[in-house]
């Protein structure tokens, strides 16, 4: 019998040594335990909690699929969660976090209201950075053809076209399109973009009209400028594509955008400038949506190590770890000063880009979207066939979920 | 052998079997005619979240699960009989889809679509391993015996690497400009997007699994080959026997049980394939049965997952197992029977 895939695909782990050292300012005497994905923002954070001793850091890409059990054993697996605003609802769902109103009280002077997650009023989360898909274009190419960088989704056609015309790099777009949740998020952010609404009573849903019509649309038209391989590619893979300077224009992560002006992989150190994400409606909002990672403390163990585990955490987030590592993300703490890669989250933050709308039925939904939307790209079915097919299996879902 | 000692051999194996195997596969079976549900409320929920420069707080209608005072959510379980496969199956559609003589409409629906791609996988993928399996086993057989060594080693690699790196090394070779599209592209002067359409990701999956699973055929024939009888060989050659003749007539006959036996393997495993799919990310054009049950098993970042239809859908790959297996059991049992 073969071992499973998922085993070996399953992650990078890496566990952050505790050492105990001066840059904390208390000596932590509870073991304390976190668990989060693994990027940057997430290495630089616990490397400062883990300053303040007894702690132990997981760090696991795949980590969604291990919280939601392990916050639910009593006691709890880890202390310290880090979750985005997907992640936390299956954690809000089960009842496995604790409100840190009190503990925001004690120990969150250097905290932002910014940062204070609330729902329904309790604060069950402290957020740390935020996160968008946004334009990254390489300035010299379009200043040499005398483009303006595109507003619009309109524009970044046009802008494309004369980019193929000139012929100066291989594709002129890149686009996460990888089949499943990369592509679902491309549609989620362009149907929100031309003024979308998921669902009717908040769980009916209501993709297969007018909206997710011309959504899908506008993907098929720029998957035209694309790699014909747009349906493998992933956010490293229009990374790379970047820097190894194949693409021109992206809506890509802003956390990715400091790996364009890293010399050891980039060929195109400077060139690449933020914008906001295009509107998909001329005047439009930025056709993106903002997301959240922050931390939050489990409910099923003691006050003590709640107590713990929470001042480790503001450890973690204080603004020294920021001032060290301000080029890594798109920090919400004090002290940060945003560069030049955080322009286009911020350009996108101030055009009203929306937060993801995470929930159950949402989290249905992107899954059947993402199944779904990449028949349509192929020339498998047409677009109110792969659309209703998403309200099929949505239901469907729905329906074994309880939703309905 | 004694009765007694016969149960003390097979006992500990026979009681690990029915422990490891057949208690979760009836578990699986009564969960496939279940369904687990949370049970939900609908509430005005206002939640705050970052904004630019205050916060951005939203007040939305939306269907929260219900907590008991434990603090576990409350789920109710249903019997639901055979919902799960109908929504597995959707045999509504399939059948319309085949009343309008419509193949691609059948197989926009992912469990066909799967089934397809799976059966033609194990059915392509059998005969080239057998015949490459077959045709390194003559070869080495035949070959001088000091490099037998080195040959046999180096024939066995891709049989020890892992599928899942096997699959993903192949796909760097050929995703984007890797080295062997690089050299394609140079040698046929023209545009080569490998992963840009369903079916030349199907022949490299092909390609990839003859590589990776031959080896093991050949490991058993060429074992079975030492085992030749030399003098019916020999009365062959003598009675003016071809070449292929020979393989015919003598060698095929003799490695009979064992091509059975390296199917059997091979058909159970290949119906199963799954770490093509993900290596090669395949999900846009191709997918098989064993991912759609992976596919129903992930949880989203919400964490929903369905467990009945992934549970059925597991069933399902199970009975096909069975009715493929069925030709090769009753030839085996057949000869079973003709021996003894």
């Amino acid at each position: 019998m073969k071992p499973l895939a998922k085993a070996v695909l399953a992650a990078v782990l890496l566990f952050v040594p505790s050492a105990a050292s001066s840059a904390c300012e208390f000596d932590n005497e509870v073991p304390v335990k976190s668990i989060s994905a693994g990027f940057e923002a997430w290495k630089a954070v616990t490397a400062a909690m883990a300053e303040c001793g007894n702690f132990e850091a997981e760090l696991d890409q795949e980590f969604r699929k291990k919280q939601p059990a392990a916050f639910a054993a009593t006691p709890s697996l880890y202390q310290i969660g880090g979750v985005a605003n997907s992640t936390i609802v299956p954690l809000l769902n089960e009842g496995t976090i604790r409100p840190l109103d009190d503990l925001v009280a004690k120990y969150g002077q250097n905290l932002t209201s910014n940062q204070l997650i609330k729902v329904d009023g309790q604060v069950m989360s402290i957020a740390m950075m935020v996160n968008a898909q946004h334009l990254m274009y390489r300035k010299d190419i379009l200043d040499d053809l005398g483009i303006a960088p595109p507003k619009s989704y309109d524009e970044m056609l046009a802008a494309a076209e004369k980019i193929k015309q000139a012929g100066v790099v291989d594709y002129p777009i890149g686009a996460t399109m990888k089949t499943g949740w990369n592509v679902g998020m491309e549609f989620v952010n362009m149907f929100l973009g031309m003024g979308g609404e998921f669902f009717t009573d908040g769980v009916q849903p209501n993709v297969n009209n007018e909206t997710g019509i011309k959504a899908l649309n506008m993907m098929k038209a720029l998957t035209e400028y694309m790699d014909p391989e747009f349906l493998v590619s992933d956010s490293t893979y229009v990374q790379q594509q970047f820097q190894q300077n194949k693409i021109a224009m992206a809506n890509l992560w802003a956390s990715r955008a400091g790996a364009m002006d890293d010399e050891a992989e980039s060929q195109v150190v400077g060139k690449i400038e933020m914008a906001a994400a295009p509107a998909a409606v001329p005047g439009g909002k930025p056709a993106t949506t903002i997301w959240w990672d922050g931390i939050v403390i489990a409910k099923n163990i003691s006050d003590e190590e709640a107590d713990a585990a929470f001042r480790v955490a503001m450890e973690g987030l204080d603004s020294d770890m920021v001032q060290a590592n301000s080029d890594i993300a798109v920090w919400l703490i004090k002290g940060y000063q945003p560069g030049r890669l955080a322009v286009g989250a911020i350009e996108s933050l101030q055009g009203g880009a929306p937060s993801f709308p995470a929930s159950t039925a949402m989290g249905l939904m992107h899954t059947a979207l993402g199944n779904n939307v990449a028949d349509f790209l192929t020339g498998a079915k047409t677009a109110e066939q792969a659309l209703a097919d998403v309200e099929a299996e949505y239901t469907t879902s729905a329906k074994e979920t309880g939703l309905f | 052998m004694k009765g007694r000692t016969f149960i003390a051999f097979v006992g500990p194996s026979l009681f690990l079997m029915l422990l490891f195997i057949a208690a979760p596969l009836v578990s699986v079976l009564w969960q496939s005619f279940e369904v687990t549900q949370q049970v939900f409320e609908t509430v005005e929920v206002e939640t705050c979240t970052p904004g630019f420069p205050e916060q951005t707080c939203v007040t939305e209608t939306r269907s929260r699960p219900v907590l008991m005072e434990s603090g576990l959510p409350l789920t109710e379980t249903r019997f639901v009989g055979l919902e799960s496969y109908r929504n597995v199956l959707e045999p509504e559609r399939a059948a319309a889809a085949l009343r309008n003589g419509n193949i691609g409409e059948l197989l926009n629906i992912d469990f066909w679509k799967a089934l397809r791609f799976t059966l033609t996988f194990t059915l392509i993928t059998l005969p080239l391993i057998l015949g490459v399996g077959l045709v390194l086993a003559l070869a080495v057989n035949n070959a001088v015996r000091s490099i037998r060594g080195p040959v046999i080693f180096v024939s066995l690699l891709p049989f020890i690497i892992t599928p899942v790196i096997g699959a993903l090394s192949i796909r760097w070779l050929f995703v984007g400009d890797g080295i062997m599209t690089a050299f394609l592209e140079w040698w046929l002067q023209q545009d080569i997007a490998m992963f840009a359409q369903g079916w030349t990701i199907e022949i490299l999956m092909l390609f990839y699994r003859v590589w990776h699973v031959a080896p093991f055929a050949f490991v058993i024939f060429y074992a079975a080959l030492q085992t030749l009888n030399m003098d019916t060989m020999e009365s062959a050659i003598i009675d003016g026997a071809s070449r292929f003749e020979r393989l015919r007539y003598v060698i095929v006959p003799h490695l009979m049980p064992l091509i059975i036996f390296v199917s059997l393997i091979h058909l159970m495993d290949a119906y199963r394939v799954f770490e093509e799919v993900i290596g090669f990310r395949s999900e846009a054009h191709v997918i098989s049965l064993q991912w759609l049950t992976y596919d129903f098993l992930t949880p989203d970042d919400s964490g929903n997952r369905s467990i009945s239809r992934a549970s059925a859908s597991s069933m399902l790959t199970m009975i096909g197992i069975v009715i493929l297996l069925i030709p090769l059991l009753m030839r085996t049992w057949r000869d079973h029977r003709g021996s003894s």
